[in-house]
This record gives structure tokens, sequence and C-alpha cells, in this order.
């Protein structure tokens, strides 16, 4: 089966109906699928669910979809670095569900493991855990009794990743922290599109050092990207 | 009392040769300077251990960056994982200790430092995940609020990002534990007296 698709917009072809639930990639604006979420724009789809870490900023990222009211409900855990996600929140347009960091990234592993749910201790005893089934594990020292919440596993109708390098079969290479959220994004949804800087010839990754098999990808594309910084840091010269 | 830097100076003197750390934003950022010769390992949650200091100009690399989403650099011991791993490590007790900031911690360890109802709320990021579980939870901020409050309280009123959770605090006047029955005065600050730090403290001092 080929998986290589000429662009953005080919790649999404098909997939895309108003109101679908989409797993994004990324952590600020780092490793985003920028090129895809382009083309979701460019598509129009509306009321979306997005399950993302962040919103991007007002003119990159899922921004640009906030932008545009293509975005109905955001499922993230840090959401601060965008003026206008908050005006759409605040005034009731705009859905939001905050999950811990780490609970957003369980429940997409989880739920591209097929596992509908999970007990973690994060959030016990915040506003998080409200509503939550709460159970007892004897986990505590000399197995003390100790309190975790449930949390389900994510299914999402699609996955948008970005990773440095793909082979024509999909098996995945990322590069230094624009890893993050891609591979358990990449894993929960029922159709995977990847956004690369290069597709290389199949057998020129070494098998040992891929770190997510093309089992996860179905439809690849290869583009420039932008690849903003959000908070350039440097430290002086001795 | 201590300034910033010495704050984060004192901070750093609670980490023990060999250590994985995860350190918050603001002054926690500043215990990576003060670590000497230690051989402590930096988590960053967005997938990495093994932080470097920031890079020169020129050398920014938009794919490497920390939890502050700030630019960074990599070591020879750098290694990368997803953001499901990195939370693996921290849920599974991997990460010897937190150092974060707080808006209020109460004598029962209960720590809230991620939202201010009413105001604008940017979200919890990795602090609810971090306080369930390291192996230990260390505050550094200030005493008091902007206006003279205790930020030391009997019992925390904004919405918590854990329950229990806090170790030691470490604030401009002195070093406290989370004790049964309240807060333990561990040492006082230069120049600040017991009393001092008591006046200061609407928690329980035990």
């Amino acid at each position: 089966m080929k998986k290589i698709y000429p662009n953005a917009a080919a790649a999404l072809d098909g997939l895309l109906r108003d109101g679908m639930f989409i797993a994004a990639g990324g952590f600020g604006l780092c490793g985003i699928p920028e090129l895809l979420l382009s083309a979701i724009k460019d598509a129009g789809t509306k009321d979306l669910t997005f399950a993302s870490n962040n919103a991007g900023v007002d003119d990159f990222g899922i921004g640009i979809l906030l932008q545009t009211r293509q975005v109905k409900k955001m499922i993230s855990s840090y959401v601060g670095e965008n003026a206008e996600f908050m005006r759409q929140y605040l005034s009731g347009e705009l859905e939001l569900e905050f999950n811990p960091q780490g609970t957003l990234a369980e429940r997409m592993r989880s739920g591209g493991c097929g596992i509908p749910g999970f007990y973690t201790k994060t959030g016990v005893g915040t506003v998080i855990a409200d509503g939550k089934e709460h159970k007892d594990f004897p986990t505590g020292e000399n197995g003390a009794p100790e309190t975790y919440i449930m949390e389900n596993g994510i299914f999402a109708d699609l996955s948008i990743v970005k990773a440095w390098k793909a082979d024509e079969t999909g098996n995945l290479v990322f590069r230094k922290t624009a890893r993050n959220f891609n591979p358990p994004a990449a894993m929960c949804g029922k159709t995977c599109v990847v956004e690369v800087e290069e597709i290389v010839p199949t057998g020129s990754l070494d098998p040992d050092s891929i770190h997510l098999p093309g089992i996860y990808v179905h439809r690849i594309i290869q583009g420039d990207h932008e690849k903003r910084i959000e908070q350039r840091t440097v430290r002086e010269k001795a | 009392m201590w300034d910033r830097n010495q704050m984060a100076a004192r901070a750093a003197e609670e980490l023990e040769d060999g250590w994985y750390v995860n350190l918050g934003i603001g002054i926690p950022t500043l215990v990576a300077n003060y670590v000497g010769d230690k051989d402590i390992t930096l988590q960053s949650e967005n997938g990495m251990l093994g932080m470097g200091p920031f890079p020169f100009e020129g050398d920014e690399d938009p794919d490497l960056i920390n939890a502050g989403k700030q630019t960074i650099t990599e070591l020879n011991r750098t290694a990368y994982f997803d953001s499901a791993q990195s939370f693996g490590m921290i849920r599974g007790g991997k990460i010897a200790a937190a150092i974060l900031g707080a808006m209020e911690v109460d004598e029962k360890g209960d720590l809230a430092n991620w939202m201010i109802p009413g105001k604008l709320v940017k979200g919890m990021g990795g602090a609810m995940d971090l306080v369930a579980g390291v192996g230990r939870v260390i505050v550094v901020m200030d005493h008091t609020n902007k206006h003279g409050d205790s930020k030391l309280l009997k019992e925390c009123t904004l919405p918590l990002t854990g329950k229990a959770v806090v170790d030691r605090i470490i604030t401009n006047l002195g070093v406290l534990d989370v004790v049964e029955g309240g807060l333990k005065i561990v040492e006082c600050a230069d120049g600040v007296s017991e009393d001092e730090l008591r006046a200061a403290t609407e928690a329980t001092i035990v």
C-alpha cells in the first residue's frame, strides 16, 4: 500500500468531517503538524475537538483554526500562550477540558494500546478528580492503601503528527524534544497522517533506531516547515 | 533574608549526588546554577533527561526546548523520549525530586500553584503529575504575597495542584518541613529570627 501523498490537502482528502475528534502532536510550537493544521484550515472543517497539549499561538499551530472558529473543544494541559483562545473560552464559544499533562499523554498512549481506562494518582484531591471513579490500591509503604482515580483512554478519529524522517513504509524518526506528544498522538487515532521533513528510501533507516513503527502510520507527506521558536533564550559568551 | 539566588542556592543543597531532578519555572530554574560538583541529571518533562544550559546566540534549535518552551542545549548524557514515557518516569517515582514554585502551601502539605479563580486560567501543565509522582516535592517561593500575607497557610484557599504532597518549603525567610500536625522550622534565613519567621507564617508551627 502506498502511503506517500503529494501534499497535506491530498493526504487529508476523505478523512475530514465536521465534528470529528483529532489528536495532534507537539509541545508548544515544537514538533507541531503545522502543514496539516494549515490544510485543515483551508478545508474549512468545523466543530472540531482537539486533544493537544497546547493550543498554539494566535497565528501559528492550532491558533490558526481558532481564528476561523473551526474548533469546538480543546483537551489540553496548558493554553497560556494564546490570547484568541482565552477570548473565545471566556465568552463561552469554546469548550475546554484541562487534563494534567501526563494524564493527557497516557490517555493517548493507552487509547492507542486498546486500554479504555487506567488509574493514576495524578489529580487526586483536586478538581480534576471530581466525578471520577476513586479506587484504593495497596501501593503504599508495607502495602498501605493509596487512592487513585480512573482516567479514560483517548480514541480519536484522526491523528496528525510531525516527525523528522519517515521511510516509505511509515517508520518514523523524531528529532530531539520535537518527539514529545507525537508518538502517543499517532497511536490513538483510527487514521494517522504524518508530515515529515524528509522521506528516505525504505531500508535506509536503522531498524534499531526507529522511534515509531510504520504500523501506526497511514499517510505521509514531506514538506518545508517553519518550525517557529516560542521563547528564544540564549546565554552570553564568556 | 534570602534573595532569589540565595533561595536557589539553598534549594540546591537539598539535591543528592546521582539524583534525577525536575526543576519548575522561575526561581527553581536558578537551582541548576548551584549544584556544584554533584552529579545531577535534570529532566524536562517535554521529553528529555540531561538538560544543558541555554544555547549561545546562533545555536538555537527549534527542536530543542525545555518545558518552559525556552531554547536549551543537550549534554553528552542526554536522552530523548516521548511525553507518555516522560510522565511514566515521573508517575513511576523514578524522579528523585521536583523543585517547584507555589502560590500557597498549607500545613498538611497541600499545594496550590496552577489557578486563581476569576483570573486567566492557563492550565496545570505537568505540575499535578509531578507532585503526585516524584520522590520529594520541594517548594521554593516568597514567604508572603505582595500584600504581605502569608503564603504558608492553615488551609489552601486556591484550587489544589495536589493534596498532602509537599515535603519541604524554602522561602526568603527560611526552611520548613511538613510534619505531623503542621510545619517544623528547619532553619531561618540569614538575619531572620525564629520569631520573625513565626510571625510571617499563618500555618501551625510545631
